[in-house]
């Protein structure tokens, strides 16, 4: 096994486990890349690759980009804040615009749930989903995958706690189906408010007490929860919010002894994770943004060479 | 020699008429636009159709003849979005429908909440191809904030009021309108979803939504509304008709009320009977995206149900055009809405009656006895001495839904693709052939 099912990455849902296998294998071998002097391999000299971002981001864009320039791609990037429908051109136009300058791939990220669907049916080029709505985030979610691996050497058969805002949680979703296709046992924890209609059906344990979430976990993955959630009336206040579900020292005495603290990040510290536990010794929170360089150059490089395949 | 006695007959078919409780193969005779009398085959019938030109017969064997259907639901957009339908295209989409009467909802630009408006669409319809019955605004510009000069509506012709889109949020104004409405014995449309729980949701709130991370519009907004709605009704004694319903928990309040005696009617589109939420993941369809949402299984089954039992009066296509420009786009930018008109006749054949829920003659009566009784539009009947308004329908063809072939300037259809039985053969308005 040496290819993907897909010549997309579009999320995690429908990604089969050798598909994931495949990544992570191939993410270790690119992590040693970025660890050298001269961190630029020339797997993907030729290859166009346009970030397309109709949303504000700083890291994962960053990520994506550093991934293409040490793979030696020729990058282009398309970053605006508004919304295409605002802007007055709509999607379709823009990527077929973006086809007839023949680019091999794209990364989207966009505010509408199926954006990186609907450019694959209006374009050739092979489509990373780089973060839809409240859908699918799929490489935050390869590259926390392949953190907790790496130190457990294993993702059978850990308990992953998932804490903050479900509802609106793209890299929640991402790391639920993830997690669970690679036989981790996911736990869910966040206010009642935002814990989406039938979350169970997921398959996941579903708890409004962090404490008893916390309860023999192995890891802990934290969300950065929104101001906006607070000001739509979906909590009372950060400060309550930090009370019931901030994830502090003393907390951590739940967990199992080997137990390992992440963050997708931008962290809010002092909300949803104290200063001690972010900085803390087990935490791998910046290991995860090393990780993501290595895990975007093996889904770009698994992915390359395959554009206007037939599916 | 053409027979003089007569213009047309609609001979051998099978011809159904659930408001006189027939249902024989039988001659339909039409004269100056009416309908002059319905005979079973005679060998007295067999020779008076040999005097008849074959110019003046439409040979119906093997097909259904049944009163012009009736789709009291239907945007037709003119005036303001003509790119997306007008009244002309409009109507021969209903013609081709097998619908010889729409009720147009009034979120019109400008709205049809003055008598102006009215006239205007009426004198577009004067030479459509389908009759067109205004439904006047409730609020002036469907805002809920003031009522619309109903009398001035009513007075020009307008059958109903709705502020269909928007629902009467304020439920001292929705007491207003029924209490109003009641003055000229017109009901009192309701979209009923409410605002607040809808909040911004393009989907039904369920598993589905919370899988794909889309925004979810709750059940609860729709029972809420009719809840709230029925108990104003039981108020003010007036007359409510609760529009797509499309819940399980608003079939059972409207069953409830029913039972109570309250004035209530109501009506399904084929869409809330036939799709469900899970269909939206597959390809993020734009058409699938309508308000109120298509829902869960079990909401499917019990509108189904509901109308399977009369507590969902009428089958209305809620017919709503948009450009392609429009709907090409992201799931959650999409414009609510999808076409109807063109699709509901195979689209109940095929997955009511084909499945045994409805025979034929329950079907047409919710298209066309149903909806007269329910807004007063005339018709939905084939009596002697009224408009020969016929609709003949081939009801084995097996066809395939393809958007290039609407009559409809928009070609929104989730339905595109599949696979039918059950076609109009010929419409006719006024005896005359409007469609075929």
């Amino acid at each position: 096994m040496s290819r993907l099912s897909s010549r997309h990455l579009l999320g995690l849902e429908e990604t089969p486990q050798e598909d994931i296998q495949l990544i992570l294998d191939t993410a270790e071998t690119f992590r040693e890349v970025i660890d050298r002097t001269i961190k630029r391999v020339p797997t993907l000299r030729g290859v166009t690759i346009l970030n397309l971002f109709y949303e504000p981001s700083t890291r994962t864009r960053i990520s994506f980009e550093l991934a293409e320039k040490r793979l030696s791609a020729d990058i282009v990037n398309f970053s605006t804040s508004t919304s295409s429908v605002k802007k007055g051109e709509s999607l379709r136009d823009t990527v077929q615009n973006i086809e007839a300058m023949k680019i091999d791939m794209v990364v989207v990220r966009h505010g509408s749930t199926g954006a990186p669907y609907f450019l694959t049916q209006c374009m050739d080029a092979n489509i990373i989903n780089g973060g839809d709505g409240s859908h699918e985030h799929p490489t935050q979610a390869l590259l926390d995958m392949y953190t907790i691996r790496h130190k457990y050497k294993k993702l059978k058969g850990l308990r992953v706690v998932l804490v903050g805002d479900i509802k609106h949680s793209r890299v929640i979703r991402s790391n639920i189906w993830g997690l669970k296709t690679m036989g981790a046992s996911v736990a869910l924890c966040g206010p009642a408010t935002l814990l989406p209609y039938d979350v169970e059906q997921f398959g996941c344990d579903v708890y409004t007490d962090v404490d008893e979430a916390l309860e023999g976990a192995d890891v802990v993955n934290i969300m950065r929860i929104q101001l906006e959630r607070q000001q739509g009336g979906l909590f009372p206040s950060q400060r309550e919010y930090t009370n019931l579900f901030g994830i502090t020292k003393e907390r951590l005495k739940r967990l199992n002894r080997n137990y390992t603290i992440m963050h997708p990040g931008p962290i809010n510290r002092g909300v949803e994770i104290t200063s001690e536990v972010a900085d803390g010794k087990n935490s791998v929170i910046l290991d995860q943004v090393t990780n993501g360089q290595a895990v975007r150059m093996a889904v770009l490089y698994l992915l390359s060479g395959r554009k206007g395949e037939e599916e | 020699m053409p027979s003089k006695k007569y213009d047309l007959v609609i001979s051998n078919g099978r011809v159904i008429d659930p408001a006189l409780g027939f249902g024989k193969d039988a001659h339909v005779f039409i004269k100056d636009g009416l309908i002059k009398k319905i005979e079973v085959d005679s060998v007295a019938i067999r020779k008076e159709l040999k005097s008849f030109d074959t110019s003046q017969i439409i040979d119906a064997t093997d097909k259904l003849v049944v009163p012009g259907l009736i789709d009291i639901h239907v945007h037709l957009r003119e005036p303001g979005r003509e790119g997306a339908e007008t009244i002309d295209s409009g109507c021969r989409a209903a013609a081709a429908g097998g619908f010889t009467s729409v009720c147009c909802m009034p979120n019109t630009t400008p709205r049809i909440d003055n008598q102006e408006t009215v006239k205007f669409v009426q004198d577009r319809a004067k030479t459509a191809s389908a009759r067109v019955y205004v439904v006047g605004a409730i609020t002036k510009n469907i805002e809920g904030k003031q009522l619309a000069e109903i009398g001035d509506l009513v007075k020009m012709g307008a059958v109903a009021i709705t502020d269909d889109g928007n629902y009467v949020q304020d439920p001292n104004m929705m007491r207003r309108a029924l209490e109003y409405a009641k003055m000229f014995d017109i009901p009192v449309m309701q979209h009923a979803e409410d605002k607040y729980l809808c909040d911004g949701g393009v989907m039904n709130e369920s598993f589905q939504s919370t899988r794909l991370g889309l925004k979810g519009a709750p059940p609860a907004a729709e029972e809420i509304a009719v809840l709230r709605d029925l108990a104003l009704c039981r108020l003010t004694k007036s007359r409510l008709h609760i529009q797509h319903v499309s819940t399980k928990g608003a079939v059972d309040a409207i069953r409830q009320a029913k039972a109570e005696g309250i004035r209530v009617t109501a009506e399904v589109t084929p869409h809330h009977l036939i799709l469900t939420d899970d269909e939206i993941g597959k390809e993020f369809n734009t058409n699938l995206r309508v308000n109120p949402p298509i829902r869960t299984e079990s909401d499917r089954e019990a509108v189904v149900a509901g109308l399977v039992d009369g507590t969902i009066d009428c089958i209305a296509s809620d017919h709503a055009p948009h450009t392609d420009e429009d709907k090409d786009c992201e799931f959650d930018v999409a414009p609510p809405g999808m076409v109807g008109l063109e699709t509901t006749v195979g689209l109940i054949k095929t997955f009511l009656i084909d499945k045994g829920y409805l025979s034929w003659a329950d079907a047409i009566r919710k298209m066309t006895y149903d909806p007269a009784r329910t807004l007063g539009p005339p018709g939905g009947s084939l009596s002697d001495g009224t408009p020969a308004d016929i609709t003949i329908i081939d009801p084995e063809k097996r066809w395939t839904v393809n958007a290039a072939k609407f009559l409809s300037r928009s070609k929104n259809s989730p339905f595109v693709g599949y696979k039918l039985t059950g076609k109009v053969y010929k419409t006719i308005m006024n005896g005359k052939v409007v469609f075929e």
